[in-house]
C-alpha cells in the first residue's frame, strides 16, 4: 500500500487514481490513440524484462473491443474466479460533446463571433478531456492487470500485449449478445437464489452486506457528483456568454461606464476559466474516483457472487453426496465432486479474502489521495478567484 | 407678406390675461419711474432692486409660480430664432414678436391650470417680479444677466449667451467712469434686446406677461410709428451715443470699433453691419440726451421697436435675412459660425472674439454641461491673451456663469425652497458689494460661480438627504383580492417635508399610480421618469394563493427591493422630487386608490391600444433628424437595450444554473454523507462526512451567489432595461413634439394657400377669417416649435443625467456584486482549508 504514496509524477496526473504497484518487470502505457469516427485505436506500448515476451519493448494497436474481449476472457477463466477482475473500461463516449457541438452550431446565429469561438474552444477542450479520460481508463485497466501477481501472467493478456496484428476479435453477434443478456438474467436470478444460502464465514458475510450497501451508495454519489460537476460546467459556460455580452455592451457604450464593462467582461472571462477548471478538477478528482470504485465494487461483488456460487455448488454437492450415500449409489463420484467443490470454494474464499482486503486498502488510499488533491485544487482555484475579484474591485474603485 | 395683419391682429387674449397685461404695462411704467430715479440706484446699489425682488420670493408658494412662469418665455425666445428663416426679414421679426405675445398666453393658460388653482398668486407675483425685470433692464447688466438667465437659461442657451455677452461688453466699458458705464450698459441691453427673443432677456424672461405687454406696446408703437422714424431713431441712437461717450478714456474710435462687431456677434439675429456705423456717426451728435433716456422703458422699447422696423429702411433686408439664416445655421454648425463671426470680429478684437466664442461654444456646452466648464474657461483664456485682465475676468465670469447657470437652472428652479433662497442671497450679495461696477462684475461672476458650485454640491447632498426604504412587505386580505402592502419610510432633512422621518403604508398599485401620474405630467416634456417594476400576474398569484415557498418569498423580496430603488430614483431626480404627487405619496397618510393600473382593466386596455397606435405611428413616421446627437443617442440606447436584454437573459440563466448547482450540491452532500456512514474505514468515513459538510456549506454558498446574481446583477440590468425604455419614451415624446410642429407647419402652409386663393378670388369677407387662421396657426407653429426645442433640450439633459447616474449606479452595484462574490470565494477557501487536514488524516 505504501508504494502508492511514492508514485511517480505521471501517476499523479492520472485521472483515475488507482493504487498500482509499480512492477518494473512489466510496464504498460498507451502513449497514443487515434479517433476514427466511432472507433478509437489505442496504441498499447509495453516495456518488459520478462523472458516470456519475445522483445523487451513493443507497441500494438488495439481497439476498445479488444479490451472487452480480454476482460471477458479473464472473467470466464475458472482459475481467476477468486480474484477481483479489474473492471472493463467503459465504452468511449463522445456523444455528449458531439451533441453539444451540434447544438452550438445551431445556435451560432445568436452569438457573437467571439462568443462562438470561445464556446467552440470550450467544447473542443471538453472533447479532448473526454478522449484523454478514455485513454486513461483503458491504460489503467491494463496497468491493473500488469500489477496483479496472477493476472499479469495470463496468456491472453500476453497475447493482447504482444500480437502485433489486429486481434480482430470477433464482434459479438446478436445471438451472443442475447446470450450475454440472458446470462446476466440468470446470474441475477441466481444471486437471489443463492442469497438464501447461509453464509459460513463472518468475513464474507460482512463484506457482502458492506459491498451491497456501499455499491448502492457510491452509485448514487457518482450520479450526484456527475450532476454537480455538469451544472458547475454550465455556470462556467454562462460566464462566457456574460463576458461576451458585456464586451459588446462596452463596445457600444460611450459613457464612462465603458471601461468598467470592459473590466467586468475581462473578469468574467478569467473567472470562467477558473470555474471551468474547478468543474473539471471536481470531475477528475471526485466523480471519476467514485465512478471507478463503483465499477471496482461491482467487480468485487462479482467475486462474491462467484464464491457464493461455489458455496452453493458445494452445498449441492454435499446434498448430492448425502443422497448418494442414502441410495448407496455413485458415492465415490459424489465424494469426489464434493471434495472438488469444497476445494474450489476454499480456494475462492482464501483468494477472495486476500483480494477484498487489498481492495479495501487500495480504496482508502485512493480516496485519501484524491480528496487531498481536490481540496488543494479547490483552495488554489478559490484563491485565484479571490485575486481576480480583488484586482477588479480595486481597479473599479480607483477609477 | 401679411405683415399688416400680423401687426394689427395679435391673437386674442383671454380676459384675465388682458388684465394682467394691463397691469404689466402699469408695471412697466413703474419700472420706468424706478429707473428714472434709480439711475444712481443702479450705480451704487442694486440692493434695493434686489430687496424688491425678495418679497417676491419669500415663500415657496409664491416662488413656485414664478418658476413655472419662467419656463414659457424660454419658448418665447427660442422660437423666433428659428422661425424667421422662412419669412421675409422684416415681417419675420414682427411675426415673431406677435407670436411671442401669443405664445405666453397659451402657455400661461396651460401652465397655471396644471400647477395652480388660482391666478391670484400669479398676478400678485407679477409686479414684484417685474421689479426684478426693472432691475434687469437697468444698467446693472450683471444683475440682469443673472436673474433672467437663471430662469431662462434652462431652455434658452442663446439668452445666456447674449446676456453674458452684454455683461462682458459691459466689462469692457467698466473701465470708464461708473455713471457713463451704467448708461452705456443700457444700450447694450437695448441692443441685446433687439430681437424679440432678447427682449425677453430683459423682462419677459422673468415674467412673460410684462414681456408680452411690452412687446405689444412696441408693436403698437411700431405700427403707429410707421413714418415717425426720425424720432424713434433718435431714441435709439441715444444709448449708442452713450456707448460712444462711455469710452472717453480710450480713444473714441477704439470704442466705436469694438462696439459694432460686438453687437454684430452678440446679436446675430440682427447683425446691423451697416447700421452701427451709421448710428455711431449720428450718435456723436446725439450725445446730449443720453443719461435720461435709458431709464425710460418705453423709449427703450421704442428703440427696440425702432430697431426692428427702422433698420430695414436703412439696411438692405437681404443682408439681415442672410444673417438670420446664418443664425439659424448656428445651431448646427457651431464651429464654422464661430470662426466666421470671429473673423467678422476683426483681427484687432481678439477679446471680442473671445466672448463670442464662449457664447457659441456655450450652446453645446450647455448641454454637455461638464465639458462646458472646461471649454468656456479655455475660450476665456484665449480671450485673456488679447484683452486686459479685468476684461478677461468679465468674459470668463460671464461665460462660466452662463453655462453654470445653464446647467444649474434645472436644479435651481426645481430645487428646494432653500436653494431658491440661496439664489436670492447670491443675487443680492454681489449687488451689495457693487461699490464699483467693475469690481462688482468680476466679484459677481466669481461669487456666482462659486455659490453655484456650492449649490450644485448641496443639491447632490440633497439627493442623499432623502433616504427612502421600502420594508415590511405584508399580505393584506385573502384570496385573489389579496394585495401586498409595503412600509415606505422616508428620512430627510429637506425643508419641503413636514417632518424629518415619516412612514406610510403603500400597496403596489400605489407605486404604479405614482408612476402613471409622473409620466403623464413629465414624460411629454422629455423627462425620463424612472419606471417601477412591472406587474407580475404569475408572481402575485403565487403570493396570493399563499404558498409560503421560497420562490414567492423571493418574488416579494425582489419586488420590495425594486420598489425601493424605484422610489430612490424618483427622489434623486430633482424635478420629480418637486412634484406634489411624490410628496403626497411619501407623506400623506391615505392615498386615493390608484386606478387604471390593473394589467387588463379597461384603462389598461386603452393604454395598450394607445401603445399600439404609437408603435404604428412610430413605424410610419420617419423623422428626418436634424440633430445628429439625438440620432446617435437613440441608436446607442436601442443597441444598449438589446444588449442589456441579452445580458439579462444570460444572467438569468446563470442564476438558474447556479441554483441547479446548489441543488445538485445538496444532493451530493446528502449522498456523500450516506456513503460516509457506509464506509467501514473510520478515518475515511469521517472524512467523507466532513466532505458532506463542506458540500453542504458549498450549497449555501451557491445559493447565496445565485441570489446575489439575481438581486445585485440581474435586477440591476432589469432596472436598466426598464430605464432604457423610459429613455426611449422620452425620445418618442420628442418626436411627437416634432410631429406636432410639422403638422402645424403643414396646416399653416395650407392656410396660407387658401388665403392666397381668397386673395385671388377677391373675397375680402373671408379674407379676414383666413388671416386670423394664419395668425393662429403661426402662433401654434411657434409654440410647437418651442415645445419641440424645449423637449429636445430636456431630453438631452435628461439623457446626460441618466448616463451620469448610470455610470455611478453601475459602478456601485457592480462593486457590491463583486464584493459579494469575493466574500463567497473567501468562505470557500476557509471551508476547504478546514477540510484538508481531515483528508490528510485518512489512513
Amino acid at each position: 500500500m505504501t508504494t502508492a504514496l511514492g508514485e511517480s509524477d505521471k501517476e499523479k496526473t492520472r485521472s483515475v487514481s488507482v493504487d498500482l504497484n509499480n512492477d518494473t518487470a512489466l510496464i504498460i502505457d498507451i502513449p497514443d490513440a487515434l479517433c476514427e469516427r466511432d472507433k478509437v485505436k489505442f496504441t498499447v506500448h509495453t516495456k518488459t524484462t520478462l523472458s516470456s515476451f519475445q522483445k523487451p519493448d513493443f507497441s500494438v494497436p488495439r481497439q476498445h473491443e479488444d479490451f472487452i474481449w480480454l476482460h471477458d476472457t479473464l472473467v470466464e477463466t475458472e482459475e481467476y474466479a477468486g480474484l477481483i477482475i479489474p473492471p472493463a473500461p467503459p465504452k468511449p463516449d463522445f456523444e455528449s460533446p458531439r451533441e453539444k457541438m451540434h447544438k452550438l452550431g445551431e445556435g451560432e446565429a445568436t452569438m457573437t463571433k467571439e462568443e462562438y469561438t470561445k464556446m467552440k474552444q470550450e467544447l473542443e477542450a471538453e472533447y479532448l478531456a473526454v478522449f484523454k479520460k478514455t485513454v486513461q481508463v483503458h491504460e489503467v485497466f491494463l496497468q491493473r492487470l500488469s500489477s496483479h501477481p496472477i493476472l499479469s501472467k495470463d496468456r491472453n493478456f500476453h497475447i493482447f500485449l504482444e500480437y502485433d496484428q489486429d486481434l480482430t476479435v470477433r464482434r459479438k453477434n446478436a445471438k451472443e449478445m442475447f446470450g450475454g443478456f440472458f446470462k446476466n438474467m440468470v446470474k441475477t436470478a441466481d444471486e437471489v437464489i443463492i442469497s438464501g444460502i447461509k453464509e459460513v464465514d463472518d468475513f464474507f458475510e460482512q463484506e457482502k452486506t458492506f459491498l451491497l450497501d456501499y455499491y448502492s451508495k457510491i452509485k448514487d454519489s457518482t450520479i450526484k457528483a456527475e450532476k454537480m460537476t455538469r451544472s458547475h460546467k454550465n455556470v462556467a459556460d454562462d460566464y462566457i456568454h456574460i463576458s461576451a455580452t458585456l464586451s459588446s455592451i462596452s463596445a457600444d457604450d460611450s459613457t464612462a461606464i465603458k471601461k468598467h464593462f470592459e473590466k467586468l467582461a475581462d473578469l468574467f472571462e478569467k473567472l470562467r476559466k477558473v470555474e471551468g477548471r474547478v468543474a473539471s478538477d471536481q470531475e477528475l478528482k471526485l466523480t471519476e474516483l467514485l465512478r471507478y470504485y463503483m465499477r471496482d465494487i461491482q467487480a468485487a461483488k462479482d467475486l462474491l457472487y462467484r464464491r457464493a456460487r461455489a458455496l452453493a455448488d458445494y452445498e449441492n454437492s454435499n446434498k448430492a453426496l448425502d443422497k448418494a450415500r442414502l441410495k448407496s449409489r455413485d458415492i465415490p463420484q459424489a465424494e469426489e465432486q464434493q471434495q472438488l467443490c469444497l476445494q474450489k470454494f476454499d480456494k475462492l474464499s482464501e483468494s477472495g479474502k486476500r483480494e477484498l482486503t487489498s481492495f479495501k486498502g487500495r480504496r482508502v488510499v485512493a480516496f485519501r489521495k484524491n480528496l487531498i488533491e481536490m481540496a488543494e485544487l479547490e483552495i488554489k482555484h478559490a484563491k485565484n478567484n479571490v485575486a481576480l475579484l480583488q484586482g477588479c474591485i480595486d481597479l473599479m474603485k480607483t477609477h | 407678406m401679411a405683415t399688416s395683419s400680423e401687426r394689427t391682429s395679435p391673437p386674442p387674449f383671454p380676459d384675465s390675461e388682458d388684465q394682467d397685461l394691463a397691469e404689466c404695462e402699469g408695471v412697466g411704467d413703474r419700472v420706468s419711474d424706478e429707473d428714472g430715479d434709480g439711475e444712481d440706484l443702479f450705480l451704487s446699489a442694486s440692493g434695493p432692486t434686489m430687496s424688491d425682488m425678495d418679497p417676491a420670493l419669500p415663500t415657496t408658494i409664491t416662488n413656485a409660480p414664478s418658476e413655472v412662469l419662467f419656463e414659457p418665455p424660454l419658448d418665447l425666445m427660442s422660437s423666433p430664432i428659428l422661425e424667421p428663416e422662412t419669412k421675409p426679414a422684416a415681417a419675420a421679426v414682427v411675426e415673431a414678436v406677435v407670436e411671442t405675445v401669443a405664445e405666453p398666453v397659451a402657455e400661461l393658460v396651460e401652465e397655471p391650470l396644471d400647477e395652480f388653482d388660482d391666478l391670484v398668486d400669479l398676478s400678485t407675483d407679477v409686479p414684484s417680479v417685474q421689479a426684478t425685470a426693472a432691475a434687469a433692464e437697468s444698467p446693472l447688466a450683471e444683475a440682469e444677466a443673472e436673474t433672467p438667465s437663471e430662469e431662462a437659461c434652462e431652455e434658452f442657451v442663446d439668452l445666456s449667451g447674449s446676456d453674458s455677452d452684454s455683461s462682458s461688453q459691459e466689462e469692457t466699458l467698466l473701465e470708464v467712469p461708473a455713471d457713463s458705464a451704467a448708461a452705456s450698459s443700457d444700450p447694450q441691453d437695448a441692443s441685446a434686446a433687439l430681437p424679440p427673443g432678447d427682449v425677453a432677456t430683459g423682462s419677459a424672461a422673468d415674467e412673460q406677461q410684462p414681456g408680452a405687454a411690452l412687446l405689444e406696446v412696441d408693436i403698437g408703437q411700431a405700427s403707429a410709428n410707421g413714418g415717425k422714424q426720425p424720432l424713434s431713431e433718435d431714441l435709439f441712437f441715444d444709448p449708442l451715443a452713450n456707448l460712444a461717450d462711455a469710452g472717453p478714456p480710450p480713444p473714441p474710435a477704439d470704442v466705436k470699433q469694438p462696439a459694432p462687431p460686438q453687437q454684430q456677434q452678440q446679436l446675430p439675429l440682427d447683425l446691423f453691419e451697416d447700421d452701427p456705423n451709421d448710428l455711431f456717426g449720428e450718435s456723436r451728435h446725439a450725445k446730449s440726451a443720453k443719461q435720461q433716456q435709458p431709464p425710460q422703458p418705453s423709449s427703450l422699447f421704442g428703440e427696440v421697436d425702432e430697431d426692428i422696423f427702422g433698420e430695414p429702411l436703412g439696411a438692405p433686408a437681404a443682408k439681415r435675412a442672410g444673417n438670420m439664416a446664418s443664425r439659424e445655421q448656428r445651431e448646427t454648425t457651431v464651429g464654422t459660425k464661430t470662426s466666421g463671426l470671429g473673423g467678422g470680429a476683426g483681427g484687432g478684437f481678439g477679446d471680442v472674439g473671445g466672448p463670442l466664442n464662449n457664447n457659441y461654444e456655450k450652446e453645446p456646452a450647455d448641454i454637455f454641461s461638464e465639458e462646458a466648464v472646461t471649454i468656456a474657461p479655455t475660450a476665456a483664456k484665449a480671450a485673456a491673451a488679447a484683452a486686459s485682465s479685468s476684461r478677461t475676468n468679465g468674459v470668463h465670469g460671464a461665460a462660466e456663469e452662463g453655462d453654470i447657470f445653464a446647467e444649474a437652472t434645472v436644479e435651481l428652479s426645481l430645487d428646494s425652497p432653500r436653494a431658491d433662497r440661496k439664489k436670492n442671497t447670491t443675487a443680492a450679495k454681489p449687488s451689495t458689494s457693487a461699490t464699483s461696477l467693475s469690481s462688482a462684475a468680476t466679484d459677481l461672476s466669481k461669487t456666482h460661480s462659486a455659490s453655484l458650485e456650492e449649490l450644485e454640491e448641496e443639491e447632490q447632498e440633497d439627493n442623499f438627504d432623502v433616504n427612502i426604504s421600502v420594508t415590511n412587505p405584508e399580505k393584506i386580505g385573502d384570496g385573489m383580492n389579496a394585495y401586498m402592502a409595503y412600509k415606505v419610510s422616508t428620512q430627510t432633512t429637506l425643508a419641503m417635508f413636514r417632518t424629518k422621518t415619516f412612514t406610510v403604508r403603500r400597496r403596489f398599485s400605489d407605486f404604479l399610480g405614482l408612476y402613471e401620474k409622473l409620466t403623464e405630467k413629465h414624460a411629454p416634456n422629455g423627462f425620463i421618469v424612472p419606471p417601477p417594476p412591472e406587474k407580475s400576474i404569475m408572481g402575485m398569484t403565487k403570493v396570493k394563493v399563499g404558498k409560503e415557498d421560497s420562490s414567492s418569498g423571493e418574488f416579494v423580496e425582489r419586488r420590495r427591493a425594486a420598489l425601493e430603488r424605484y422610489l430612490q430614483r424618483v427622489v434623486c431626480h430633482p424635478s420629480l422630487l418637486q412634484d406634489p404627487n411624490v410628496r403626497e405619496f411619501l407623506e400623506k397618510e391615505e392615498l386615493p386608490r390608484a386606478v387604471g393600473t390593473q394589467a387588463l382593466s379597461g384603462a389598461g386596455f386603452l393604454k395598450m391600444l394607445n401603445k399600439a397606435t404609437d408603435a404604428v405611428s412610430k413605424m410610419t413616421i420617419k423623422m428626418n433628424e436634424s440633430d445628429v446627437w439625438f440620432e446617435e443617442k437613440l441608436q446607442e440606447v436601442e443597441a444598449a437595450d438589446q444588449q442589456f436584454r441579452k445580458l439579462h437573459g444570460m444572467v438569468e440563466s446563470l442564476v438558474v444554473h447556479r441554483k441547479e448547482l446548489s441543488l445538485n450540491t445538496a444532493c451530493f452532500s446528502k449522498s456523500v454523507a450516506m456513503l460516509g456512514s457506509s464506509e467501514d474505514n473510520t478515518a475515511l468515513s469521517r472524512a467523507l462526512s466532513q466532505l458532506a459538510e463542506v458540500e453542504d456549506k458549498m450549497e449555501q454558498l451557491h445559493q447565496e451567489q445565485a441570489s446575489c446574481d439575481s438581486f445585485s446583477f440581474a435586477e440591476l440590468i432589469a432596472d436598466y432595461i426598464r430605464l432604457l425604455g423610459s429613455v426611449r419614451g422620452s425620445f418618442d415624446h420628442r418626436m411627437k413634439a416634432w410631429q406636432r410642429w410639422q403638422e402645424a407647419q403643414t396646416m399653416l402652409q395650407k392656410k396660407r394657400e387658401s388665403e392666397a386663393k381668397l386673395l385671388w378670388a377677391n373675397k375680402p369677407d373671408k379674407l379676414q377669417q383666413a388671416k386670423d387662421d394664419i395668425a393662429e396657426w403661426e402662433a401654434k407653429v411657434t409654440q410647437y416649435e418651442g415645445d419641440f426645442d424645449r423637449v429636445s433640450s430636456t431630453v438631452r439633459k435628461e439623457v446626460v443625467r441618466f448616463e451620469k447616474e448610470k455610470v455611478k449606479n453601475f459602478k456601485r452595484q457592480i462593486i457590491k456584486y463583486l464584493e459579494a462574490q469575493l466574500k463567497a470565494q473567501q468562505q470557500l477557501i476557509k471551508y476547504w482549508d478546514a477540510f484538508l487536514p481531515e483528508a490528510k488524516a485518512i489512513a
